[in-house]
């Protein structure tokens, strides 16, 4: 009975061993979560709880996190806890992760730790990191296998020992549009070699109004190959060799990961650290950085993307949920729920144990938590309502996020983007303006440093107090002005919370990170943007160096022009002007600027006449901007000019159009943009003749072409009539 | 009992997390896992049989609940329940006149003896638990008047050593049968599999796999189309498989199976779980190859094993017995990421996946069950699920859990 007895437990444990799919068990792989992002993008709600706490789809951020490092075959975690780092660690006590076999996570406590930087800085002091380890924050959700990326990190390693780091990235096409990834992040530029998988560029700030990126071009140098991407997006799930800690120690004025430590790492080639990227394809990771992507995040995980982490897999501790179906597709219920029959529930939705809803009220696409009461003929729609929430008949909330304890009296409404923070309560009937935040906490005017200042210039400066919001009471229609008590009717009657000013530059970004899709006006006058700004980024600007003066009225005509054709050749003229400019600046030879206009000309698919006119255009500019006092001093000028660079027009005027053309743009410009020209106008055209630039025929013609013409068309024609004549003349005498 | 407490929560975890999955591996683990409870299982001085049930079913209670579509763990529990049942019950029939005896001994001559005393008020108890153990003893022949001699106390310890190592032997016999019924199946191949048939399968089922494989080693001749299991394409494997062994594989796509099954004599399937009508759960597509099986009057021939016999009966199917599994099985998230229209305003594609994993086939599709312990019809599951399984513990989940 003995032997059976341990033969059993030999088998139960050498199945257990089989199971793990880790074969890297000679060093048990650890990890670093950071359970705090060091940003204030979840404010109001982050000032009452950590982030990594919210509910996600009824579950805390950080169990996703966990239970897929867990899966992923890391053995032991270090939760580095700031913001509320007491409720962290007494959540994390209380779930079941201290007890796991075989994965430990351990909590790292401190107070005054300000950013990603220095919570690795003090994590190193502490010396508790071996070996590689595997870098993520507490707010990502994830259920790729970590296998392939840590053997590749690890061979690379071996080869290579500068080789610290290895970043998960994955595809993802941002929207030419917003200039955003689906998850609300700002569109990301990485320059990878394609052969290595070398990271050489990483750009998440790109400034799309110039719409350039610049590239050092020692990158272009030394790396055969180079492949740019702007549809890879930041997964933030890294591997990380023990010297990227002393990396952090090294430089101490490094704070946030990517934007001082990758991007110094790239810059700096004296140490020649590398970092590599690994490429994810069906496989979900995704970090829930603003509300935007909470949004998405939910619903990736109700469409099972996550798969296993979904709600009705329990995979830490979360209560059981049913599936049902609900037409084609299927929502998440718990068994425990009160449900009046004429309430509709639609599909992609979950209901939390112990909810109870009223009667006709329709909810789709929505998350509601634990213990919440939603009358009747309440509307729900694409919203996050978590625990213990009382909605009253009537609400109608959409695209919103509605926090623990909340109350919302009979008819309240919220508009899109709305955060309501914990145990806040709306008046009856009471309408919440759209994107608004509304706190029981005023807003701050100092920020405690808990929370790092990273995005200082969003959130610092302006603090009104909701007081001022006074208008927005729409219940009670007119002001109040017992200003102590100013909070409790700004909410309509019984309401209790501060409306959160919108941060500086507000509007503006709100709907860019909230939890409601794009509004429509917005869109369309994105794209209408748009337009413009392709075209920019599909050129390589880089040429375009110093001038920006004379862009303004050039837009002046672009902007009620939408004909692709002008805009292309508005643009081109650009270019060419810049080009000009540069070259009169530098002095670069003659030749050159030839070659320059030549590529810019393929490039915009421009005849030689258009060539010809801009850089006709560029130089008249020029000669106007040159200072002068009299007309005659102008006339000089536009000759000197004319002289330096004619060999630079000549080499356009192959015939007796692109002449014409000239002839022309000299015509308009002296109408619009430089009126100056006007009175000079049959002197240098008589210059250009003297030049050799112009020939008798092509202003012989020009002026046969005008006969037809209005009369004031006919302006230039007139004062050139004496000029024109002798031609004329000149001509038959030849004859 | 901290061990034996990690031990269920590391396979509970297992089964939460789908790291275990399959019918014969989630049933081995399970076995495995209740012989040791049994193993470690503290023995009351009374009662042994109904506290060792108790945890038992504690047990199969948490393990059931991490996974509950994983069929075989119920399966396991219920019959491992049964086993325990039966044992109990073979050692006191030896016991249970001399119990008796000395219970009416007792009431008799109180004074007597004060341990026998004591012992008794607790006999009475277990005896008087469960009603059906009763039934019994009253039926039985008083010839256990040699065991009188024996004190009370000494019957019971007696008692508790022997159900228990009765208890693991079956239990190992259990883990021994869920290992060999491979084997068991696979013997049944030469009867079933004819020479220069051709058989039609889909996906990978290691039964199948093995049935196929014996024929081959017997020297039987024949050709195997295979589908290929969509969205996991593990016909695949099979094919491969199949192919080493040196048998010749045709792969065909599941939607294709109308389009050959004309030119098949039988069709040979491995399933999820055996449902107590005859139905079976099986991965999603059999359902199509059963109608177009019984279209053109092909045998459906199912194998499996006994521990996929499910003593449920298949109602609310979506719901409790079907699992929707991840969806970049089908479509790669990266694609599915790109399909979101900036244009229109609200910023949840229409795009859906989803992925069902299981089909429910109904009995009247299937011809033959290929079990371990020989061939049966549909209409004939009932009996095997009363053999394997006590009444009383059917179906365990309806039980409120305490």
């Amino acid at each position: 009975m003995g032997a059976q007895k341990k033969r059993a437990a030999a088998a139960a444990a050498a199945a257990r061993v089989s199971e793990d799919p880790d074969d890297l068990a000679r060093q048990p792989l650890q990890a670093i979560l950071l359970a705090d992002s060091f940003t204030t993008k979840f404010r109001p709600i982050t000032l009452e709880r950590p982030k990594v706490l919210l509910p996600l789809v009824n579950v805390p951020m950080i169990n996703y996190t966990l239970a897929w490092l867990e899966a992923a075959g890391v053995a032991e975690v270090f939760v580095f806890c700031c913001a509320h780092s007491k409720q962290v660690i007494d959540y994390l006590e209380n779930s079941e992760w201290f007890s796991q076999p075989n994965f430990t996570v351990k909590t790292i406590e401190s107070h005054n730790i300000i950013s990603a930087g220095d919570a690795l800085r003090l994590i190193y002091e502490q010396n508790v990191i071996h070996g590689d380890f595997v870098l993520i924050s507490g707010d990502t959700v994830s259920n790729m296998s970590l296998t392939q990326a840590l053997q590749e990190h690890k061979e690379r390693k071996k080869k290579d020992n500068n080789a610290v780091m290895t970043m998960i990235i994955k595809k993802s096409k941002p929207s030419p549009i917003t200039r955003q990834s689906r998850l609300g992040t700002d569109e990301l530029f990485m320059a990878i070699d394609p052969n290595t998988k070398q990271l050489l560029y990483y750009e998440d700030k790109a400034d799309h109004s110039k719409g350039t990126i610049c590239l050092d071009k020692m990158l272009l140098a030394e790396n055969p190959s180079i492949s740019l991407h702007n549809d890879k997006q930041d997964c933030y799930i890294d591997i990380c060799s023990p010297e990227v800690l002393s990396l952090f120690t090294d430089n101490f004025d490094y704070q946030h990961l990517r934007r001082h430590f990758v991007k110094g790492l790239l810059l700096d080639d004296i140490m020649g650290y590398k970092i590599f990227t690994h490429e994810i394809h069906s496989s979900y990771a995704a970090r829930i950085d603003n509300y935007r992507s909470y949004d998405i995040v939910s619903k990736d995980i109700i469409q099972r993307w996550t798969y296993p982490y979904v709600p009705d897999v329990k995979f830490c501790g979360n209560r059981a949920t049913k599936l049902e179906r609900r037409g084609i597709c299927f929502t998440a219920f718990n068994s425990e729920i009160e449900q009046s029959r004429s309430a509709q529930v639609g599909s992609f939705t979950v209901i939390g144990y112990g909810t109870k809803i009223g009667s006709n009220s329709k909810i789709s696409d929505s998350v509601i938590g634990e213990g919440c009461t939603i009358g009747s003929n309440v509307l729900i729609e694409g919203s996050y309502i978590w625990d213990n929430v009382i909605i009253e008949d009537g609400c109608e909330l959409r695209h919103v996020i509605v926090c623990d304890g909340v109350i919302m009296k009979a008819g309240a409404v919220l508009k899109p983007g709305v955060v309501l923070s914990f145990k806040v309560v709306i008046g009856e009937r009471f309408v919440v303006p759209a994107y608004s935040k509304v706190s029981l906490l005023q807003q701050p005017t100092v920020h405690d440093s808990d929370e790092e200042l990273e995005y200082a210039d969003n959130s610092s400066g302006t603090v009104e107090f909701s007081s001022i919001q006074g208008t927005a009471d729409q219940s009670n229609g007119e002001m109040t002005s017992e200003s102590s008590e100013a909070h409790k009717p700004k909410l309509g009657t019984g309401g209790v919370g501060y409306i959160w000013s919108i941060c500086e530059g507000g509007q503006e970004e709100e709907w860019r990170h909230s939890v409601a899709p794009i509004p429509e006006d917005k869109l369309t006058e994105l794209s209408e943007a748009m337009d413009d700004d392709q075209e920019l980024v599909t050129q390589d600007r880089t040429a375009l160096s110093t001038s920006g003066e004379l862009i303004s009225d050039s837009n002046a005509s672009e902007g009620d022009d939408n004909e692709d054709s002008k805009d292309d050749s508005v643009y081109f003229e650009k270019e060419v002007e810049a080009t000009f400019l540069r070259a009169v600046e530098e002095n670069v030879k003659v030749d050159h600027v030839i070659l320059e206009v030549n590529s810019l000309r393929l490039s915009y698919n421009m005849t030689s006449a258009d060539c010809a006119g801009a850089v006709f255009y560029s130089m008249m500019k020029l000669a106007i901007k040159t200072p002068h006092s009299s007309a005659s001093e102008l006339q000089q000028n536009t000759a000197n000019i004319i002289t330096t660079w004619q060999k630079l027009l000549k080499s356009y005027l192959l015939e007796i159009d692109e002449e014409i053309e000239i002839i022309l743009k000299f015509e308009e410009m002296c109408l619009e943009s430089a009126k100056e020209f006007s009175p000079l106008f049959a002197r240098i055209l008589h210059i250009l003749y003297d030049k050799d630039i112009l020939q008798e025929d092509a202003i012989l013609r020009w002026a046969d072409e005008k006969e037809g013409a209005d009369e004031s068309d006919k302006v230039f024609v007139r004062q050139s009539e004496k000029f024109i004549q002798w031609l004329r003349e000149a001509s038959e005498e030849e004859d | 009992m901290p061990d034996i407490q990690a031990l269920v929560s590391d396979l509970a975890s297992k089964l939460r997390k789908r790291r275990v999955q399959g019918s014969y591996e989630t049933a081995r683990l399970t076995a495995e896992l209740l012989c040791a409870v049994i193993l470690q299982h503290k023995e009351p001085t009374t009662n042994g049989a109904a506290s060792l049930i108790e945890a038992v079913r504690r047990v199969g209670e948490q393990l059931i609940a991490a996974n509950p579509v994983e069929l075989a763990v119920g399966n396991i529990v219920r019959h491992v329940l049964h086993i325990i049942r039966e044992e109990d019950l073979s050692p006191l029939t030896d016991i249970v006149g001399e119990l008796k005896l000395s219970a009416e001994d007792d009431v008799e001559d109180i004074a007597e003896d004060e341990n026998s005393q004591k012992s008794s008020a607790t006999t009475d108890g277990c005896l008087l638990k469960p009603p059906l153990l009763l039934a019994v003893f009253e039926h039985l022949p008083d010839s256990a008047t040699a065991c009188q001699t024996f004190s009370s106390e000494n019957i019971f310890a007696g008692k508790g050593k022997k159900l228990k190592s009765e208890l693991i032997k079956a239990v190992n016999e259990l883990i021994e049968d869920i290992n060999t019924c491979r084997e068991g199946i696979a013997e049944q191949a030469m009867e079933l599999i004819h020479q220069n048939e051709v058989i039609l399968t889909l996906g990978h089922s290691k039964f199948v796999k093995e049935f196929l494989c014996a024929a081959k080693e017997k020297k039987r001749s024949f050709e195997v189309f295979i589908a290929d299991g969509a969205p996991k394409f593990e016909g695949h494997i099979l094919a491969k498989e199949l192919d080493k062994k040196g048998l010749k594989a045709i792969v065909i796509t599941d939607s294709a199976v109308f389009a050959m099954i004309s030119r098949v004599n039988m069709v040979i399937v491995g399933v999820h779980a055996v449902m107590a009508n005859g139905g079976v759960i099986a991965p999603a597509g059999l359902h199509v190859l059963a109608l177009a099986a019984k279209k053109h009057d092909v045998p459906f021939v199912v194998v499996a094993s006994t521990h996929e016999l499910c003593s449920l009966y298949p109602h609310n199917l979506e719901v409790l017995l079907n699992e929707m599994r991840c969806p970049s099985e089908l479509l790669n998230f990266e694609e599915f990421s790109d399909c979101i229209d900036y244009g229109i305003a609200s910023s949840s594609s229409l795009l859906h996946v989803v992925n069902p994993a299981f089909d429910y086939v109904p009995p009247e599709l299937i011809s033959l069950f290929v079990t371990d312990i020989g061939g049966y019809s549909p209409s004939y599951i009932y009996r095997l699920i009363a053999d394997y399984y006590s009444s009383e513990d059917l179906p365990p989940q309806q039980k409120p859990a305490s």
